[in-house]
Parts: C-alpha cells; structure tokens; sequence
C-alpha cells in the first residue's frame, strides 16, 4: 500500500504546473446522510460548541444588566435585554478624565493598523520569496536569526528598541511604531511565505526565468496571484496582532490623543479598583474584536478566490 | 546543475555560485534589506544588549554596574523560576500536540467540501480576534466551580461532578491549557487549510484510483507533503508556548499561590513589578538559550547539509 | 476635546514670553470611578489656572503603566508629571538625574512644616533635595468585619486578633467564611504585613523592615506572627476570588467575616450603601497595635529642557498641595489629606479613627518607602506560595523570610 502512495505522490508531482490549485481539494463528497458525513458534520459540530461557547456567555452577558449578571448563571440568557453596556463601552466609559470610550481611539488604531499592515505583509512576502526561490549566500543565517526573534518575548525588547528608536529620531512618532509592527511581525511571517512559496512546482519559476522574467516579474504576475490564501493567513495574523497590541502603541507613541483602542479597552477592563462592569467589559471587548473578525468573515472569499485564481492559471 | 534536481526551496545553494546569477540575485539581495536589518541590529542587537546587561545589578533603569554571574545564581536558586520551567514544559507538550492534531483534524474536515465552511471557519478562527484581557475572565467564569461547567453538569444529575482546575494547584495547567488551545488552534487551522488548498486535487485522484482509504490517504502522502505548512505551523506554536504570558496573567495571574507561574511572566514581574531588569534579562536569556538550543539543529537540518550541494 | 487641546497650545505659542498657557501631560494609573473622579479634580484646578491638563491614563496599576512612563522617560520623551507611588521606586530614576529637583517649591510653600507625617517628605527627599510631591495616606492597617455575620453566628464583633480567632469556629458553624482573601500575592502578603506590625509589636516590626534584621525574623515574635498566618490561611478556606474587592463584596454580603485590607476597601463598603459602625466594624492595626502605615501616592517631574514647561511643573507641583485641592481629591479618593490642616468634607466614623491615629503620631512608614521592589516582589512570592500550599509550614516560610530580609538591600 505504502508504495501506492508513493507512486502517486510521485505520478502528481510530475504535473504539477497544469495541476496546480486547480480546482476544489479533499476527498470528493460522498452521498448525503452517509457514515462518513456524520461523522465529519457531527466533529465539526462538537468542536464548534466548545469554540463558540465562550462566545455565547459573552454576547450574553454584555445583553444584562449589572443586577442579573451578579445574580450569576453566566449560562442563562438575558431576563432583560439592554444594549446599554454597548452604548457604554463606545461612547461613554471613562479613561481617566476622559469618558469617550473605545471610540477616542477607534481612529487611531486604524492609522496605526493600514500602514503597519500593508507595509508588514509586503516586506514579508518579498522576504519568503527571496529566502525560497533566490538564495544567497548568507540568506539563511539571516533568517536564521529572525527566526529567533519569534521566540522573544517583546516586553525583553521593550527598552533597547526606545534606545534605537530614540537614536533614530522615531521615537514617539506614528513611523516609529510602524516600523516596530513591521520588524516584529516578519520572522513568523516570512516563515510562513517562505514555506508556502517553497512548496510551489519549481518548474513554474523555471519556465518564466526561461521566458526572461526578472525577480519583480515573476513574484507579481506568477507567485502573488497563485498565493492568495497564504496571503490571507499573513493578513489576518498582522491584523490581529496590530490591532490587539497595547504595549507598543501605549509605548512607543508619546501622546495620549494617538493612543490606540487597545489604550481605552484596557482602561475599561483593567480598573483595578471599584465595582467591574463584567457586561461593559464583554461588550468592549466583543466592540474591539469586530474589525479583526470583520478581516476573517472577509477572508472567507478570498480563500475561495485563491482557488479559483489557481484555476484560471491551471 | 543541481537545479533541475533539486525544490527550490532546498536546493538553490549550489546554483547561486554562478557568476551570472550573481548579478540577477542583486534584486533579491536589495529585496532582503529590510530582513537583514531587522535580523541584525533589532534581533541580534537587542538579544546580545539583553545578554550583556544580565551581567549587570541594573535596576529601574538598565546600567553597566557589573556583578558577574550573581543574576544567573540567584535565577536558579529561585523556587518561582524552577515552578516556571516545570509548567512550561508541561503546557507546551500537551499545547503542542493539541493544536497540531486539532488544528490539522479541523482543517482536513473543512476542506472535505462541507457546506457551511464559512461559518465554521469563523467560529474557529474568532477566539484569536479577540483580547485575552477578558476571554481569560470569561473562561475563569466557565470554570468556575459555583456558576460554571461544574455546577451546570450537577444540575443536569450528575451531583458528584468535580471539575475545578483553576483553584487546584496540581491541575491548573490543564485549565490554562483549555483556554490556550480554544485561542490557538484556529490559527493553526487556517495554515493547515492553506496548505491543504495548494495540494494538488491528482492526488486525491491517483490516491483513490490505487483504493487508497482518506485517512491513510492523509497520513501517508498529504501530511508528508504538507512539511514545510507543519514546520511553520511548529514554529508558530512553538513561539506562542515560549511567549506565554497573558493568557496566565488573564485567568490565574500564576496562581494559587506559584502553582501557574511561566518563564515569561517571570520576567515581567522581576523586571517591571521588582523593578531588577539584571534579574529579568538574566532570565530572558536563559530563555533565548534555551530557544537557541532547540532552533540551532532545526536550521541545521534545514540548511547545513546542503551548503556544499 | 482635540480642537480645544489644539486651539489652547495655539494661544500658549502666541502667549510665549507672558505667563502664557501649557499643556502638561499626566501620567497615572487611576482609572476606576472614585479614582477618576479624584484625578479630575487636580486636572479641574489645573485646568483652572489656564493651562490645560493632558490625561494620560494606564489601567492596571503600576506594573503596567511602570514600564511605559520608563519607556517614555529613556526614549527623551517623558510626560510632564507623574504617578508613583513614594518611597524607593524612584531611586534610580533620582539618582540618574532625571527627575526635577522641586526643592525651591517645596521651601517656598514650606511643605516641611505642613506635610505630616514627616515620612512622607523624607519619602520624597533624596541627598536634602525634594523631588517628589505625596499627595494622600493610604493605610494597610485595616481589618474590615460584617456586624451581621457576627450577629448571625451569635457572637459579638471582635476587637482585637485574639477574639476574632476565638469567635472563628462559631462563624465557622453558622456557614460563614472566617476570612476573605484574594488570590493575588499582594494582597496576601499586605495582610501578612498588617498581622506582622499588629502581632509582633512595632519594635521587631520596625528591626525586620527597617534595619533588615534576619534574626529577627527567626525570633520568638516573628514565630508567632507565622503561625497566626498559618492559621489564618485554614480560616480563609471556602472563598476562592482572585480580586481583592471580590473578598471585600464577600464582607459585605455577609458570605464572609472579615478582611484585613488597606483603607481603600471603605469605598467599596460606600458604594454598596453600608455604614461604618453599623454594618459593618474596622479595626485599626487589628485592634491589637493601633498604629496607622502610611504610604500613598506621590507625583514626579521628569526633567524636560523647557524653561517654561519647568515653570509650569513647578506651578502644578504647588497646586496638587493647595488646601482645596486636597480636600476635594482625598474626598472623592477615599484617602487622607497629606496636611492635617485640612478638614474633609465626610468623615464616617472609620475615617474618623485613622484621622485621630495620624493627629496622635501613631504611624510607621509604609513597605513601598522601606522595602526595593525586588524585594517586595521576593516575598510576594513567597507568601503565595505559603498561602496556597497546605503542606508547608510555618517554620519552613518563617526561614526563606529570614533569607529574604537577610538579602535585602
């Protein structure tokens, strides 16, 4: 049997170009109601439960009042729905003075994030690139030690990165934290770009180089548009990531007024003194979440696009 | 030469010491600027600033008074910091594990042409969306033992139903582990998808003509294939156990008592709560040691060998 | 709010020369309702002097919002004033000459005679210059009862250490929670702080935290305050809550007797409408030894090459001291007033005891201005780690103590 496999393995790899993500994967469905089926439906089921069920007492409790969430079933759905805790967390919370809630940073978290974003995915996907398809000597060592970086925790960074920002003349600008996203966000992705374009038929980068396609031709018009759903992974991780960092926005811009969302969202939850609004905080946190799974539900049709774009080279 | 043998990805050393090379590679070696920056004088500077100042009594503020290897002593003569080693490794096996074989099942059961993907996908993904600052708090509440899972399943009838892990010292990495694989996974699945989504469909084709069954099928030839997705996948994971830090800080803050305490959160709290960053970089650096010392036979294997292709 | 920031630091350029308007930007960690509202009445006063007041809040105490306000300071960037808490974490920041020497202001404003007690100056004051302003007392020598689990328990409302651990097995019986204790090791080891000054009396109180003596600490006084805490650790079996005002919500529902816990738990009992004396019972250094810490919070001001700015720290420095000031801050904090020239608008009976101990000079510093952080930190830990483990004993917690004082610098 195993030999099968092997001999299939090898009989695909032979084709690979006129093969490549050219049409839909896995197994094909089998008929409706079958064994299999149920079982695939009822994992999936199991496993969603257990993912969305923090989801639900969330949702839940931002829908209560403070009187019925002290009253304690978390499970129990609202007696009373409200959508104060909403309102409260948006516009009316306080930080500090200021009692504008999540919405004083909204804005800025966005200003941070489009840049940051765009500017991070791009150099990472260049840098997978490079590292798969044009090595050089020394490429490796390189990414070797990025790939350290990975592992650092970013608080150890914290203070020689203000060091080198300040040396720089960045520290406290808008610039300065872009290019901290960027940095911190490229070993784990330029891991992940330099893996999937590594897995892709090398006689496709063959046949354009025959053709005398140059490196910024080939990485636009073949690999970039074959690539879409790896592009929507890295997308998704940089938006996360950006989007929920508190400790670098907070850090390395030096005016209150630029702070981001995460600022206010950690102001509202983490009060350490007084009475915890637990349905404000829900609500907050449901609120700062939405642009990041806003990105998701959208990267649901790229993934399909990235099928389909595959498709149309095949 | 080798090129027509080797995968790209593997096998190009050989082939770059072709002067005509040399000169296209040019465009590659710009590209790779902003990588070799970072990697140099952010990654490699900062760690090596970090090593040197562990060799120092620095305080609040990082000064070059030098005390030898007193951090270092002191470190390991520290019960909380020996409790940290032990529950990091005890999280990251099971987390690893976990979010590999969860991550790859729920990939391989989305990518059998269900309806509803989608929806799934999300409901898999979302948890990474959102802020640990209150997920954690929501699962404190589930597995609280007065109004969570506990007292739900005793209501149910089964009354003698203990399930307790945050306030019990002995298990309360299980509990921490519950929530790190609820935030982690779907991430995970999503590069399994990816990955799976560039496998290409003769495969499947050529693996059912031979009568070939799906799981053996995924086992023997998609998950070979899918090595570099799984490398990457392990890094991620990898990265994300050594990092630990806010999720503890969320639900337990290390407790009861030391009994979920982490390298990471060691350092944060000698650093910024004792105010001794010698004491937090000296542990920062047996961190990155420790990392080094996994990382160094990976690269090997990833590179070394074939340098003299 | 920006419009008005922008239009304000546009009249403070035309204004260069005159005693024109600045923005000074504050960094603390006060961000819950009653600290908020505390925080807005410096920024109301300040902003009343025609300047305008920049508010930079970081939730999550000093271990968040340290590393920041550092960051900034290192980065050449600092904000113009802000929180800490007084004693010896600003050492370093002082001694790398950082922070403004406002020793001209206090002279001027004779904080000398005015700030009691004197700790808190001393606090402030490194190598005869001030640097810093206290501006409240916060006190960890506090034991907060509910009257209605005594009541319910049958038996009264105990005065001293040794009556609460008599009475503990009938509250024990009536279903009630002996003692509330959060999960965090702060709070474990302030109240180990609170038993050890009450049971071991000031003088081995004072020789272990003051003179860092490790001998001490494996005396007979030191023996006891251990042993109590052991027992203490059984009487808080029952109550698994990680925040301290989840404990304090405990006392107040009466699921729990008592908490030993700093003054600030007297605003939780406020705002769940409970009245001192009545509802609830306090007893000041555990009715044992009746002397009040005093620690608080106290502002710095980084150096900032700006000869106007300097002028503008120095007015705000000044102000943040001003009676009225005072008064309407402490009020809306829950804290005492630095100067005890002052009257506070509501005094209940509890704050009436801690106001007559301060008159009396009944205090002693408080842990932040005696122990580093590191050390605080060390043992933190180990407090925890006795609290939550069963199996270790007094003895065994007593000796890592010692070795902790004994490394203490």
């Amino acid at each position: 049997m195993a030999d099968v496999g092997i001999l299939a393995a090898t009989k695909a790899a032979q084709h690979p170009i006129h093969t490549l993500l050219d049409g839909p994967r896995g197994a094909k469905p089998k008929k409706k109601l079958s064994r299999g089926n149920i079982i695939v439906y009822g994992t999936l089921f199991v496993f969603a439960m257990y993912y969305a069920l923090p989801l639900y007492v969330m949702i839940v409790t931002s829908l209560k009042g403070m009187p019925e969430v002290r009253m304690g079933n978390i499970f129990a759905p609202p007696l009373e729905v409200t959508f104060q805790p909403w309102v409260k967390a948006w516009s009316e919370a306080c930080t500090g003075i200021n009692c504008d809630g999540l919405s004083r940073g909204f804005w800025n978290s966005v200003t941070i994030l489009i840049p940051s974003v765009i500017l991070s995915v791009a150099i990472a996907s260049v840098n997978g690139y490079a590292l798969s398809m044009w090595k050089f000597r020394g490429s490796e060592v390189f990414f070797t030690i990025l790939m350290i970086g990975a592992f650092i925790p970013y608080q150890i960074m914290l203070y020689p990165i203000v060091i080198l920002l300040r040396e720089a003349g960045l520290y406290g600008s808008l610039t300065g934290l872009v290019l901290v996203h960027v940095a911190f966000g490229m070993p784990i992705n330029t891991l992940l770009f330099r893996n999937y374009f590594s897995s892709i038929p090398e006689e496709l980068f063959k046949a354009a180089r025959v053709d005398g396609a140059g490196f910024w031709a080939i990485f636009f018009k073949i690999i970039m548009p074959m690539s879409l759903p790896i592009f929507v992974v890295a997308l998704i991780i940089q938006v996360t990531g950006i989007w929920n960092d508190f400790l670098f926005g907070v850090t390395y811009i030096s005016s209150p007024d630029a702070y981001p969302m995460t600022v206010q969202l950690n102001n509202i939850v983490n009060s350490v003194q007084g009475v915890k609004e637990y349905n404000v905080n829900m609500a907050a946190t449901l609120l700062t979440g939405l642009v990041p799974l806003a990105i998701y539900f959208a990267s649901g049709k790229l993934f399909v696009r990235g099928i389909a774009a595959g498709a149309v080279k095949g | 030469m080798t090129i027509t043998q080797t995968r790209p990805g593997e096998g190009q050393g050989g082939a770059v010491r072709r002067p005509s090379r040399l000169f296209r590679n040019m465009s590659a070696k710009v590209a790779m600027l902003p990588l070799i920056f970072t990697a140099v004088v952010i990654f490699l500077g900062g760690t090596l600033w970090t090593v040197l100042y562990s060799f120092t009594g620095s305080g609040l503020l990082p000064r070059l008074e030098w005390v030898g290897l007193e951090q270092y002593e002191r470190l390991w003569g520290t019960r909380k910091w020996i409790v940290s080693i032990q529950n990091l490794a005890l999280f990251g096996f099971f987390s690893l594990i976990g979010t590999l074989v969860i991550g790859f099942i729920l990939a391989a059961l989305l990518d059998r042409k269900i309806r509803g993907e989608a929806v799934f996908r999300s409901i898999f993904l979302y948890p990474f969306a959102l802020s640990f600052i209150v997920t954690g708090l929501v699962w404190q509440w589930i597995l609280n033992p007065e109004f969570g899972l506990q007292s739900v399943v005793r209501e149910l009838g089964w009354s003698t139903f203990t399930f307790d892990p945050l306030n019990n010292p002995s298990i309360v990495m299980y509990g921490l582990l519950i929530a790190g694989l609820w935030q982690g996974t779907g991430l995970i699945m999503c590069i399994m998808l990816a990955g799976l989504r560039g496998i290409d469909e003769d495969i499947w084709k050529a693996a059912r003509v031979d009568g070939i069954g799906t799981v053996k099928t995924y086992v023997r030839i998609i998950i070979p294939m899918m090595r570099p997705v799984f490398v990457t996948a392990l890094v991620l994971i990898a990265a994300g156990i050594v990092k630990l830090y806010d999720l503890v800080v969320a639900q337990t803050s290390g407790g009861p008592g030391i009994s979920s305490e982490v390298p990471a959160k060691y350092v944060m709290n000698t650093m910024f709560g004792g105010q001794n960053l010698g004491q937090g970089f000296a542990a920062s650096t047996m961190m990155l040691v420790m990392v080094v010392i996994i990382l160094i036979p990976w690269a090997y294997l990833e590179f070394g060998g074939k340098k003299n292709g | 709010m920006k419009l008005s920031t922008k239009l304000l630091s546009a009249t403070a350029i035309c204004a260069a020369g005159s005693a024109g308007a600045v923005d000074l930007e504050v960094m603390h960690w006060w961000t819950s309702g009653g600290e908020a509202a505390a925080v807005t009445k410096f920024a109301d006063a300040w902003t009343a002097t025609g300047n305008t007041w920049v508010d930079g809040a970081i939730a999550g105490g000093g271990d968040t919002a340290r590393p920041i306000m550092v960051s900034r300071i290192i980065g050449g960037d600092p904000p113009a004033a802000f929180q800490f808490n007084h004693g010896r974490q600003a050492e370093e920041l002082i001694e790398a000459g950082l922070i403004l020497d406002i020793t001209d202001v206090a002279e001027a404003e004779g904080w000398a005679d005015i700030v009691s007690p004197t700790s808190l100056m001393d606090s402030c004051t490194y190598d005869g210059r001030v640097f810093c302003v206290p501006v409240n007392i916060h006190s960890w020598q506090w034991m907060w009862l509910s009257n209605a689990a005594y009541e319910t328990a049958g038996v009264p409302v105990p005065t001293n250490w040794a009556e609460f651990m008599e009475t503990a097995p009938a509250i024990r019986e009536a279903g009630i929670v002996p003692l509330a204790m959060g999960g965090q090791p702060w709070q474990q080891n302030g109240a180990f702080g609170v038993m050890a000054l009450a049971l071991a009396g000031e003088e081995a109180w004072r020789a272990v935290n003051v003179d860092k003596n490790s001998e001490i600490v494996m005396g007979p006084e030191y023996t006891a305050v251990f042993e109590a805490f052991g027992e203490a650790r059984e009487l808080s079996n029952g109550l698994s809550v990680q925040d301290w005002n989840q404990a304090t919500a405990a006392v107040i529902e009466d699921t729990a007797a008592a908490q030993i816990m700093g003054d600030w738990a007297q605003g939780e009992f406020a705002l769940a409408g409970e009245v001192a004396g009545t509802d609830y019972s306090c007893l000041p250094g555990l009715g044992d030894v009746a002397l009040l810490d005093t620690g608080g919070d106290a502002f710095f001001f980084p150096v900032i090459d700006d000869p106007e700015v300097q002028a503008a720290q120095k007015e705000l420095a000044a102000l943040l001291l001003s009676p009225e000031v005072q008064v309407a801050f402490n009020s809306a904090k829950g804290s005492l007033p630095v100067r005890p020239d002052v009257d506070l608008t509501t005094v209940n009976e509890c704050t009436q005891k801690g106001l007559d101990l301060l008159a009396a000079g009944a205090t002693v510093p408080a842990g932040t201005q005696l122990l580093s952080p590191d050390t605080t930190t060390q043992a933190n830990d180990l407090i925890t780690e006795f609290w939550s483990t069963p199996a270790m004993t007094p003895a065994e917690a007593q000796e890592r103590y010692a070795a902790i004082i004994a490394d203490a610098d």
